[in-house]
Formats: structure tokens, sequence, C-alpha cells
């Protein structure tokens, strides 16, 4: 009762999780104000900034709530070149995945970074944020990082 | 320093997982039968219980199964649940009851819609029959059954149901390992 194999059958499905979010009152702050065109680190107990905020201190769990102001401007720490980029990337053209360390943070965190091709970035090359056309207050609001070598910064 | 701006209180969080799947050799004569508006189970020969619908292996005792088993579009009700609420993506308008309904000949529940009855008249033990969509529209699914409706008997004793089942099942096992011993 095997059955052949020109008999089995095939179908595409999506199986979709719907979640919605409540990212809390520190993060939500930190959105809104990326909506904006701001940019907020959070000073941590040690005086270290953190990029992005957390709500609470990776070392001790106390609360944070002193927020710093930071630009727009960053260095590029280390990357994976993204030749093939694929449908969940959203993206058509090749990019990097990236560590950036925005100017008065002090850890790095993920981004994508645009370039014409992987031999154009390097260790520790100035960059500068690309703003997403609309905002919604999310981590995307930041639609990624481009070179800002040769500028004045 | 603080951000004077109210924070954003929801974000969209979605996760999508896009499948291409291929039916394994044991489900897919099921798929067919549909198609031609039969339900086919299999039979386990290690327990001779019917299973439906058929996966390929026997959940007791994990033994393939390959016999075919032609079941009635009648059953009884095992247990069912009136959901309420609307699920995100589901076609379906609340109230609606969904059953666990074993088919007449089958030693296994599976679970389908039932309508055409009040939703406080569905009990355990009611007997029901599928109504199947047109047969223009049959494809290769349970989907081509709408739902079960009741049918004008008496309320079974579930208990009593399953204890003839085992009976019954027991005896399909003795004459399927007799086949097999001669």
């Amino acid at each position: 009762m095997t059955e052949p194999r020109e008999n089995l059958l095939e179908a595409d499905f999506e199986l979709g999780f719907t979640y919605t979010r409540s990212p809390g009152v520190i993060i939500g702050k930190f959105l809104a104000a990326l909506q904006q065109q701001q940019i907020y680190g959070i000073r941590a107990n040690d005086g270290t900034v953190l990029f992005p905020p957390t709500e609470y201190d990776p070392r001790t769990a106390e609360s944070l709530h002193d927020f710093v102001p930071l630009t727009d401007l960053g260095r590029l720490l280390y990357w994976t070149w993204i030749d093939q980029p694929r449908d969940h990337h959203q993206i058509s053209q090749p990019f990097a995945f990236a560590m950036i360390q925005l100017d008065g943070a002090d850890v790095p965190f993920l981004h994508r970074m645009f370039a014409d091709s992987a031999e154009h970035l390097s260790v520790g090359m100035a960059v500068k944020v690309q703003w997403a056309e609309q905002r919604r207050g999310a981590i995307t609001d930041i639609h990624g990082f481009v070179t800002a070598e040769g500028e004045q910064s | 320093m603080d951000i004077d701006l109210d924070p954003i209180e929801q974000l969209d969080a979605p996760i999508y997982h896009r499948y291409h799947a291929t039916s394994s050799r044991a489900i897919t004569p099921f798929l067919h039968a549909m198609k031609r508006g039969e339900l086919l189970g299999h039979l386990s020969t290690a327990t001779g219980k019917v299973l439906f619908p058929p996966l390929g292996a026997c959940p007791e005792s994990g033994q393939a199964t390959h016999m075919p088993v032609i079941l009635s579009d009648s059953g009884t009700v095992l247990g069912f649940t009136t959901v309420h609420l609307p699920i995100p993506g589901s076609k379906l308008v609340p109230p609606f009851t969904v059953a666990n309904i074993l088919l007449d000949g089958a030693d296994q529940a599976c679970g389908h819609l039932i309508s055409e009855c009040e939703i406080n008249a569905v009990a355990i033990g009611m007997r029901v029959t599928a109504v199947w969509r047109a047969k223009e529209i049959w494809n290769n699914s349970l989907e081509n059954i709408e739902y079960f409706r009741p049918i004008a008997e008496p309320l079974v004793d579930i208990d009593e149901l399953q204890k003839q089942c085992l009976i019954k099942a027991n005896h399909r096992k003795k004459s399927a390992q007799g086949d097999q011993d001669a």
C-alpha cells in the first residue's frame, strides 16, 4: 500500500503568530523619541551608557531612568555581509548585519549597514543613521547605517 | 534626564513561518480518498484499532499501519467545546461548537464542527452525521465535510461504546495476528 511518489500532494501554508507587545515606559519613550528622529541611550549604575536603553541595569538589575541624548553618528565594529538577501530580510540589495557603537555609547548594538559592496567596509569606520521614511515608533525607524567617512563629525 | 514624550504603548511583533508541505505516504491515500468522498482509516494490526485520520503509525504500539478501512460518515460525540471568542485568522463565526467525534467503525476520535442544532443541545453521546459540501468543490481535505449535524437517535452511553470498541478491536487484533501466523 505504498503510494507512488507522483501521487504525493504538496501545498504551501503559512503559520502566523500575530503578537503585539507592550514595551513598557522606558523602551516606549525610547521608541517615541526614535519616531521624532531623536536618539537616546540610558545611563547604567556604573556610569556607562547603554544603547539601546534597557529598563533594568544588566549587572545590578536596578531600574534605570537617566536617558542620555546621542547623535546619529557611530563606528562600525564588525559585520557579516549578506550577499544574497532572502525574502525575510525585506531588502533586495546586499547589505551587512553590523555591530555599531554610537558615539557616546559604551556598548555596540546590531543593525543593518548599507554599502555598495563588502570592500567598502572597514573596522572602525565612521557611520551615520539612515532614517526610515515612515516612522512608527520602532527600532526599524532607523532604516540602517551608511558611511560617514569624509564628513565632519 | 527624562524624555518628554508619551511612550509607545504597543507594537506589532508578528512572526510568520512559511512552509511548503509534502504529504507523507501514509496520509496521501487518505487525502485522495477525501476527494472521492470516502473516509479512509488505517487498521493497526498490533492493537486491532482503526485509526482516523491515519497518520501512518499506531500511537499505542508505534508500528507502521498500512491496512485501509473505509469508515461511515456517522458517529458519536465523545466531547465538545463551544467557542465564544473569535480566533484571529479563522473563517468561523462564534459561537460555534467543535467536537471530538468517534466515527462508526473507528477507535480514535477526530475533531470537527457541529451545526444545525442549538449550542445548548450538543451533548456527549449525541449521534451525528456528516454534511458534505457540493461534490464539485471537493478537494483533498477533511473540509469537504462542512460540519456534522445531529441525527434522531437516542444518546449513546460512551463508556459502554468504548468498551464495545475495545472488544471489537481485540477480535480484529486476534484475526490479524492469526492471518500473520497462517
